[in-house]
């Protein structure tokens, strides 16, 4: 054994290292792109699911926080970038996502100091309440937000000013794809870093971690803050790439949806959100063709078999990838897939 | 006036809100369960009583009872099947778990029932108002505040004074010193969550005429049932009570005097007192 320090830098960097599964992912993510451009609706839509779920990684997988309230990050990014592009303040798409991001962040950091009290029942709770209190916010300043109809008629510019928004998604996809790559970049070398380590102590004994000096609660506030950012993202890109925000954004559906995603995909491991987003989209699209109204009862049965299954279990047989590729993407996130 | 008037409803909504939410304040407060789908079960009942009374003709007062023992069997059947391999899971597990089945009898009761909302036809002695010191009172809340009160008193002495109740604290406690002693613990267990959601269907009969029955209704009060059990704290009874009635006068006072901030209010005070009290107002640290 070497000095700790020296020890927490050797397995950082070797977990950090790309594996050859990770290369087959991000191209099989190019290559449905370049083969499947009658479906760039819905792959864009798997895209921002799957960033968003990396979202409530950060926070649930990584550092054990769960919340039922992850929306209202994602609600207050789309509503940002819906009103900067509806009142033309920040014109440029990127930039705006940025600015976006950092809004729902600003929210993220006022509201971590709330949730970094008590165990998880108050977490819980705390976070299910800032969702809806955003939702009766939005609902009450209805002269700003639109009310219950939302944001109409927003009208998106170039992106960088090169590329226009064109009706077939094409554009929106591959504006998605860059999007979810250069933050999956930042969060893999964020959960890699002795930050990142630090983390999964918290996660597995927040007061071992704090008997060993890490500072647990200035931690949990800044995954906090950064997982609050991510989220804003996702929605700003919602609006960006749908041109709408309306109130649903702040729904504890779509809260709930989120964890179900994270959890088919796999807690703890940065692929788990993206894969769980194929899942969900496959058993979405399986389930309305099968009784579109009653989506709501096909979500609630799979939540409850993946439940009653055991979601350890469930991680290894649902992924109908190589097992090789699968090994290597779970040891790319350096839980080594427990959780 | 007006101000007695809040007062008399609020007290009446928080009662309803206390019997609708004592179960979970057991399941959840007690046993550290976390049953996000408890509105699922209090539905259950408001529906039985709204079948039982507009379909098949049976008077109001008979149908309540059935509304209870309706739930109380679902509510057996689903802990003995269910519930019971998941008390030792993660807290995540459980709240998947619960949020599952509240979305499954959000949709089922849609399939079955419609989705438009549903009143229970009242006899006619409920209906009005009568007119007490001056104000005036309605007939259906006055009952709601009588029975409930009833129901609280009782429960209380249950919890406290009777062989069932220590049992009950007892497993609650150190469930393996308990079966220790001789308690066989999974049946009481079982016997408390049924008793549970048997309140909550009467709580549902109840309020269908206040907070309305439609299949939504475990969404839309989850938060508040939450509300009472979280800030009530679960040391004992009392707790959820009084959280109950703050909710509920503080609920119906926002809705009068600040109509455009919805439950805003409600929402705040709930984040404040956690902040303050993370174990809830009567709360104790968790024993597990």
């Amino acid at each position: 054994m070497t000095a700790p320090a020296d020890n927490v830098g050797f397995h950082a960097r070797r977990t950090a290292r790309w594996h050859a599964g990770e290369f087959v992912f991000w191209i099989a993510l190019i290559g449905c792109g370049l083969l499947f451009p009658s479906r760039y609706l819905i792959m864009t839509e798997i895209l921002r699911i799957g960033l968003f779920a990396l979202s409530l990684d950060l926070i649930l997988g990584y550092a054990g926080i769960v919340s039922l309230g992850h929306a209202a990050f994602f609600g207050v990014g789309a509503y940002a970038a819906g009103l900067m592009a509806l009142h033309g303040i920040v014109g440029e798409p990127v930039l705006a996502l940025l600015v976006a991001g950092l809004v729902a962040a600003v929210l993220g950091f006022a509201t971590s100091f709330l949730v970094i009290r008590g165990v998880d029942l108050t977490r819980l709770m705390v976070t299910l309440g800032i969702a809806l209190l955003m939702e009766a916010l939005a609902e009450r300043f209805s002269d700003i937000t639109g009310g219950s109809d939302g944001l109409q008629g927003i009208v998106m510019q170039p992106i960088l000013g090169l590329f226009e928004f064109d009706i077939f998604g094409k554009v929106a996809f591959w504006y998605s794809v860059a999007v979810l790559f250069v933050l999956f970049l930042l969060a893999r070398r964020v959960v890699h870093s002795p930050f990142g380590l630090s983390l999964r102590a918290i996660r597995n004994n927040p007061l071992r971690a704090s008997a060993v000096g890490i500072p647990v609660n200035r931690r949990l506030v800044m995954v906090y803050t950064l997982a609050a950012f991510y989220a804003g993202i996702a929605g700003a890109l919602f609006t960006q790439t749908t041109q709408l925000a309306s109130l649903d954004v702040f729904s504890f559906e779509r809260s709930a949806d989120l964890v179900l995603v994270l959890v088919l995909g796999g807690t703890g491991y940065l692929y788990g959100g993206l894969i769980g987003a194929v899942i969900f989209k496959i058993l979405q699209e399986f389930f309305s063709t099968l009784t579109p109204q009653y989506w709501l009862f096909w979500i609630g049965l799979v939540l409850v078999t993946i439940v009653l299954i055991g979601r350890e279990r469930l991680q290894n047989w649902v992924l109908f990838v190589p097992r090789q590729v699968m090994r290597a993407l779970r040891r790319a996130g350096p839980s080594g897939g427990a959780t | 006036m007006t101000f007695l008037t809040i007062l008399f409803d609020g007290v009446a909504y928080g009662m309803l809100l206390f019997v609708l939410a004592c179960g979970l304040a057991v399941t959840l407060g007690l046993m550290n369960f976390v049953n996000l789908a408890h509105g699922a079960f209090a539905m259950a009942g408001g529906y039985v009583c709204a079948v039982l009374v507009n379909t098949s003709g049976w008077p109001f007062f008979a149908a309540l009872p059935i509304a209870f023992l309706a739930s109380a069997l679902i509510g057996a059947v689903f802990e003995r099947l269910l519930y019971r391999h998941l008390y030792d899971r993660s807290h995540l597990d459980q709240v998947l778990f619960s949020v599952g089945l509240v979305f499954m009898s959000v949709a089922a009761v849609d399939f079955i029932m419609g989705s438009s909302r549903i009143f229970i036809k009242l006899p006619d002695a409920l209906q009005g108002q009568i007119d007490l010191f001056g104000i005036g009172i309605g007939r259906y809340r006055l009952m709601i505040i009588v029975i409930c009160g009833l129901l609280t008193v009782a429960l209380q002495l249950t919890l406290a004074k009777t062989r069932f109740g220590s049992r009950l604290r007892a497993a609650v406690d150190d469930p393996r010193v308990a079966a220790g002693l001789g308690i066989n613990v999974p049946q009481v267990f079982a016997l408390t969550f049924a008793f549970g959601c048997g309140l909550a269907g009467f709580g549902g009969a109840l309020s269908a005429e206040i907070l309305g029955l439609d299949p939504y209704f475990p969404l839309k009060f989850m938060i508040y049932f939450l509300i009472v059990v979280t800030v009530g704290g679960s040391s004992s009874i009392t707790g959820p009570f009084l959280a109950s009635l703050l909710l509920g006068i503080g609920d119906v006072a926002g809705k009068y005097y600040f109509p455009k901030l919805g439950p805003f209010v409600i929402y705040t005070i709930m984040i404040v007192i956690l902040i303050w009290r993370p174990n809830g107002l009567f709360g104790r640290t968790a024993a597990r």
